[in-house]
């Protein structure tokens, strides 16, 4: 079954051409003991149809001091210009006063797949002289779309999918100082850690050599492990021994994702690459042996996408439910339109 | 009329002196009261052309020599000698050596060690210890001074790095550069208190002379932080803004950063460090340097620790999967263009600009509040508020007593002797 769970994740995103024939057909020469063929395995091909036709929903948050690549980082992960920077937005970068939210949101297709993904900036996080407090909006903001969906769900009549604009995972922005973390950014992760998914990642690594760059991504883990910030994917969540393999050797190695962004195309050897061009050679933002950026982006998209909206689902969601329904006394929160009835539908 | 120092020999006197009057009144000319014969080129000449003159009257005169007065040559006449002055000036400032007072300030990660011994082939920093996060939450910002001594070519320069850990890390950073200017103000103060003070030989010049400011790369442009600091401090030191680890900009994002800076230090009415113009009758290569050094302004900068080997020759520099950044390559960054200018060329301009602009801007705004808060106070009777010394302690002030009696009594003396000598 975890085949299974791990197969249906990935025809959502990127179905594979494979001859599929279109009337299922008797499994040759594998258990041709079995009496006859019932057709159970057909459920994925109907899910797979059934996502294609609705599409699903990613809300990703990206957080960080300016100029650490948040927007050029999210438009190389989705190979468009979805950032609030692409759409048209004030591009004078003028650092606002407070930490401001940032939503937007786009349609983008592949394979006959639509994904809604909406791309949730913080601009002034981190830049002011006191940045004390500085995570309030951002925790605020996540409680919302928790509440949101919460109210929809308790709705009598409620509609056949709840939108969802819970943040899914939050990508924080660690900057390349070769040093350590800094305070902000520990503060930052404990308060969110029990909120959202966050992925640390390192912005803007090809500041630092390979040496540099182990070093840096060794303190980094520890001083998250000593501080007891759980960041995606949280050890307690791991499901069975397979899960919990793959996602060891993310933990322990890969991570933080020392990433590097670019939205340019340039010629190396006779191809078109993603990369910046410096007097000193060509960075190759897809090379494993530059960057981690294909490593995040395979995290994020080609294997753990579904995983990500479940944890956010399952374990944070249910958490801050339960706590919403605790503080009213086990009653749902109370909305103009199910005042008459207070049966707990849930 | 007797004249000169009598050196001719005895005999030549009455009939010298009538026949030849003119002689000696060229030479009361040159040996009188008015030359200084005290300087050694002076005491030369006049003993050569002494010298020459006893020839010429002691051999046997021609009807044509007479009738030609004797001419010294121009030259001789003219030449002085202090034109070897800035020769004397070079040879004792080498024998006392330099001070140079050097501070950095920036975020902490921006390469501020790395840069200062790639700038002065030293390790300063082989023994520090880099605080994790949590131990930098609850830091301040420390002041610390490292001192080195550099020798080459036997010019020796006593070299200062205030480095500033801790500036612009914390969480809440209100008025983090505090620390930075009250150290700066303190040495101030230190100077005019031993300026105004008695033993004034040995003053120790403690004044920060230059300010290397990193800016971070990462941002676009300055951050709040950034115009804070700067404001704070231009009046108080050369300001030279760098942009710190260039080597993860291309060259379009340098140039559109350093503009971009350019245009927010003028906004902001950010008073940094200015280059001199060169005087107009400087060589056209000299210019032409001058001309690229302030266009390049804030440099991006690139340090490095480590030698690598690039195009079979060993260099300082950076070692990347996709190709090798090195340090003094100007097409990588503008770290030779610093250090030329810090050390090279302008080193002395920024010790100069120190003296003559921000130490006496602080000198006069401390004379002015002093004298401010006396004549509040009304405890002056003279109209002219001067007051060389800020109110020193106890102390201080006895010993200073002590020694005016101690003058006053030494004058009264040298007095009575000098009315002796007169007397006899």
């Amino acid at each position: 079954s975890a085949d299974n769970k791990i197969e249906a994740a990935m025809s959502e995103l990127v179905p594979e051409p494979r001859q599929k024939p279109a009337v299922p057909m008797k499994p040759v020469g594998i258990n041709s003991n079995l009496l006859g063929y019932i057709g159970i395995d057909t459920i994925i091909e109907q899910m797979r149809k059934k996502t294609m036709k609705t599409g699903f929903d990613f809300n990703i948050m990206v957080v960080g001091q300016s100029g650490l690549g948040k927007s050029t980082l999210v438009n190389t992960l989705f190979k468009s210009q979805v950032s609030r920077k692409s759409s048209g937005w004030n591009r004078e970068e003028k650092i606002p006063k407070t930490v401001e939210i940032k939503a937007i949101g786009h349609v983008i297709e592949e394979g006959g797949v639509k994904m809604k993904l909406t791309v949730i900036d913080t601009p002034g996080f981190g830049d002011q002289i006191n940045n004390e407090n500085c995570w309030e909006p951002i925790e605020k903001y996540i409680n919302e779309q928790y509440e949101k969906f919460l109210k929809e769900e308790v709705n009598i009549a409620r509609k056949k999918r709840i939108p969802d604009t819970r943040v899914h995972c939050c990508l924080y922005f660690i900057s390349p100082t070769g040093h350590s973390l800094r305070p902000l950014d520990l503060e930052f992760m404990k308060h969110l850690s029990k909120v959202v998914n966050i992925i640390p990642v390192i912005a803007k690594a090809d500041t630092m050599t390979l040496e540099e760059k182990t070093e840096f991504k060794q303190r980094v883990r520890k001083e998250l492990e000593v501080n007891g910030i759980e960041f995606y994917p949280q050890k307690e969540f791991d499901e069975d021994l397979e899960d919990k393999t793959e996602n060891d050797k993310i933990r322990q190695e890969s991570m933080p994702f020392a990433v590097v962004g670019s939205d340019k195309e340039y010629q190396v050897n006779g191809k078109r690459i993603l990369g910046r061009k410096t007097p000193w050679g060509v960075i190759e933002v897809e090379n494993l042996s530059h960057c981690e950026f294909a490593l995040l982006r395979d995290f994020v998209i080609r294997t753990h996408l579904q995983d990500l909206k479940e944890v956010t689902h399952n374990i944070h969601y249910e958490t801050y439910r339960a706590k919403r329904l605790n503080d009213n006394g086990g009653l749902p929160p109370v909305t103009t339109e199910t005042e008459e009835n207070h049966e707990s539908n849930l | 009329m007797r004249a000169g120092g009598g050196w001719l020999p005895y005999g030549f006197s009455q009939g010298w002196e009538r026949t030849h009057g003119w002689l000696w009144l060229l030479l009361l000319g040159f040996f009188g009261p008015r030359r200084r014969s005290d300087s050694p080129a002076g005491v030369m000449d006049s003993i050569i052309i002494q010298a020459r003159l006893v020839e010429r009257l002691l051999s046997p005169r021609t009807q044509a020599q007479r009738s030609h007065p004797l001419k010294l040559k121009d030259h001789e006449k003219q030449y002085v000698g202090f034109a070897t002055l800035p020769n004397q000036v070079h040879r004792k400032s080498v024998k006392k050596g330099f001070d140079f007072t050097l501070m950095v300030a920036g975020e902490s990660g921006l390469g501020k060690s790395t840069l200062v011994n790639s700038l002065f082939l030293t390790d300063l920093y082989k023994d520090r210890k880099l605080l994790n996060a949590e131990e930098r939450i609850s830091q301040t910002v420390e002041i610390l001074k490292h001192t080195v001594d550099i020798e080459e070519k036997g010019v020796k320069l006593k070299l200062t790095i205030v480095d500033t850990p801790g500036f612009g890390d914390a969480v809440n950073n209100t008025e983090c550069w505090k620390p930075i200017t009250d150290y700066i103000d303190q040495q101030f103060e230190q100077y005019f208190r031993d300026e105004s003070g008695l033993n004034r030989k040995n003053i120790q010049d403690n004044r920060v002379h230059c300010c290397l400011y990193f800016i971070s790369p990462f941002g676009h442009g300055l951050r709040p932080v950034d115009v804070e600091f700067m404001k704070a401090l231009h009046e108080k030191v050369n300001i030279v803004p760098l942009i710190a680890k260039a080597d993860c900009l291309i060259p379009s994002e340098i140039r559109k950063l350093k503009e971009r800076i350019r245009e927010e230090i003028d906004k902001f009415g950010i008073k940094v460090y200015q280059f001199p113009d060169c005087d107009s009758d400087e060589d056209e290569e000299f210019k032409q340097q001058d001309r690229e050094l302030k266009e390049s302004a804030p440099f991006a900068v690139i340090g490095s620790n480590t030698v690598v080997e690039a195009k079979g020759q060993r260099v300082r520099g950076r070692l990347y999967p996709w190709g090798i950044v090195e340090v003094e390559n100007q097409a990588h960054c503008d770290f030779v263009k610093l250090r030329n200018m810090l050390i090279r060329t302008h080193m002395h301009d920024l010790k100069d600009v120190t003296c003559d602009v921000h130490y006496e801007n602080y000198r006069a705004q401390c004379i002015q509040q002093m004298t401010s808060k006396l004549t509040q106070d009304n405890r002056i009777e003279s109209p002219i508020p001067i007051l060389p010394l800020p109110t020193p302690d106890a102390e201080t002030e006895k010993l200073i007593k002590m020694k005016d009696e101690e003058l006053r009594r030494m004058q009264e003396m040298l007095q009575k002797m000098q009315q002796q000598m007169q007397d006899q």
